[in-house]
């Protein structure tokens, strides 16, 4: 027990180390953007000295060393600083969009293990029938889609031609249904052949052969001793794929103008609205830190044969 | 690339006459709001699509392959250096960094080859660290060592050639990757920019005309679908033929 408790605590705090770093890589980037936010905003139409006042009041006359720390002690106490654009408060505008980024992604989440966990389950215990192929053949295709485009699809067929689901934005559950399917369908592939490869593995272990040789059922067998066994690493996965699937969300939130944080860090892109940005990134970077950390404990507390060494 | 004679038209002939027309036989998979040829617009977005991801893969592979073989081979400081390198990548989703280096780099093909190749690099450094450290503890390297051979020479003349199959391998598999990276990319106004034929800025231009002119939004995401499914085959089957027990 005090081995998982220190094994807990070094995963933490490297996961500390990491947030602390890509902050500053991220600060390091955003420095190198050409000319900076005031100018960007004033145009030629400011005057001179208006601008210098200005970047005296943003504190973008100090050096780039001191703007971190300064950005670092505000993030600590929940300060984001405020967008250049809007004035808005970046803190405000991530929170009041980051449950519409997460509730998207986990319902995608749910979905894609709702259909991939079964239909991998049936394929690997039906190994090599017509199922187990066409199952496989569809895992290609799927794979080889880009999310958005099967956004754009699905608005096609069910929004513009059936009218069955809203265009885009948000109003309420229905206008959930495209941009969950567009995220979770090609993510499919992977689970799928996850729990595909792990069912195989599983049924040849020794254990099933016992279980068999005691007569259980071949249903109680499949549920009790397979599937459980071959879900530890779909658990996993579930932490490490959040984050790539708030990623890769971005250009579907765009695609259905979904009112989430990959929208919201698109305009800001396209806007240079770089507090924005500095702060979606940060949060995003933060959550993967956190899922990572939580995916790591978890498979060490589900399958103590590996201790904490999923990735390297 | 020689696409221009197939099709009879360039793919930035503007006939606003023709705009918006269903494929036909005269342009095959219609025209878009400005009257230009989509087939002959998705044959030459193939080219910016492998340029790109060609360019993404070199500069990953160069990379990645040179921190692979630098932690794997001395490790110590090296490899944890490398590796808390490699972990910071990973701490951020590939999109987001990608947004966030073309922002300060500007929108363009080659940024975004260049910001693709940033965030994806650490894969091969993953798999090149660990066929560098078995091999490491091989006779044949520390025969190597023993009659005098610098290390340099010992990575380059030893290792890189037993590492080599692997990274085509990957190099194959990540050329897909980057591919849609750079659709997505370009979808988003990050890429390319009009008017070149890229398939992600065709899909994003054809999205104001969902309801009268659907191909628009079509053919450009088949063509990506295609490309990617063909070297996913060929990454697959290079895998099965050199290396069946590699893991990604």
């Amino acid at each position: 027990m005090r081995d998982f408790a220190l094994f807990v605590a070094r995963r933490v705090l490297y996961g500390l180390l990491v947030i602390v770093a890509v902050s500053a890589v991220l600060f390091s980037i955003l420095q190198m953007m050409p000319g900076d936010a005031i100018e960007l905003l004033g145009g030629n139409r400011v005057s001179r000295a208006r601008i210098d006042a200005m970047r005296v009041a943003w504190g973008l006359d100090k050096p780039p060393a001191w703007q971190y720390f300064y950005w670092l002690r505000n993030l600590a106490g929940g300060n984001m600083g405020v967008s250049i654009l809007t004035s808005q408060d970046v803190a405000k505008m991530i929170s009041s969009r980051l449950p519409y980024t997460l509730g998207l992604t986990l319902c995608a989440l749910l979905v894609q293990y709702l259909i991939a966990i079964p239909i991998g389950l049936i394929a690997g215990v039906n190994k090599d029938s017509w199922f187990d192929r066409a199952s496989v053949q569809a895992t290609v295709i799927l794979r080889a889609m880009p999310n958005f485009w099967l956004g754009i699809l699905l608005m096609l067929l069910f929004s513009v031609k059936l009218r069955m689901f809203p265009i885009s934005g948000y109003s309420g559950a229905k206008s959930l249904v495209l941009p969950v399917l567009s995220i979770a369908l090609p993510y499919i592939a992977d689970t799928m052949r996850l729990t595909r490869a792990e069912v195989i593995e599983t049924m040849a272990e020794r254990h099933v052969t016992t279980a068999r040789a005691k007569g259980l059922s071949e249903r109680l067998i499949l549920l009790r001793h397979v599937l459980r066994n071959s879900l530890v690493p779909v658990t996993v996965m579930f932490f490490l794929a959040l984050p790539w699937l708030i990623g890769g969300s971005v250009v579907v939130e765009a695609v259905f103008s979904w009112p989430g944080m990959g929208r919201l860090l698109w305009r800001s892109v396209a806007q240079q609205d770089y507090p924005v940005i500095q702060g979606v990134v940060f949060v995003i970077t933060t959550l993967t830190v956190v899922c990572n950390t939580i995916g790591d404990v978890v498979l060490s507390l589900l399958d103590p044969r590996i201790k904490g060494a999923v990735r390297n | 690339m020689f696409v221009g004679s197939l099709s009879g038209y360039e793919f930035d002939t503007i006939d606003m006459a023709g705009k918006l027309k269903g494929p036909s036989r005269a342009n095959l998979l219609g025209t878009d709001h400005y009257g230009r040829d989509v087939f002959t617009r998705v044959l030459y977005g193939a080219r910016v699509a492998l340029k790109v991801g060609f360019m993404a893969v070199v500069i990953e592979g160069l990379i990645g392959v040179t921190f692979g073989l630098l932690a794997g081979y001395f490790g110590g400081f090296i490899e944890r250096a490398i590796l808390f390198v490699t972990d910071i990548t990973w701490a951020m989703p590939p999109m987001i960094l990608a947004m966030a280096i073309v922002t300060v780099m500007g929108p363009s093909v080659d940024n975004v080859a260049f910001s693709i190749a940033i965030v994806s690099w650490a894969q091969f450094t993953r798999i090149v660290r660990a066929k560098t450290m078995s091999l490491r503890e091989r006779p044949f390297i520390e025969a190597a060592k023993s009659i005098g051979e610098s290390d340099i020479s010992i990575i380059v003349r030893y290792i890189l050639p037993n590492v080599a199959p692997s990274v085509i391998v990957l190099a194959t598999l990540a050329f897909p990757t980057a591919i849609m990276s750079t659709t997505a990319l370009g979808f988003l106004g990050l890429g390319a920019q009009p008017p070149t034929p890229d398939w992600g800025v065709m899909l994003s231009e054809g999205l104001s005309y969902l309801d009268n002119a659907s191909w628009l939004s079509v053919f450009p995401g088949i063509a990506i679908v295609i490309l990617v499914v063909g070297f996913n085959f060929l990454g697959e089957g290079l895998r099965e033929l050199i290396d069946p027990r590699m893991k990604l």
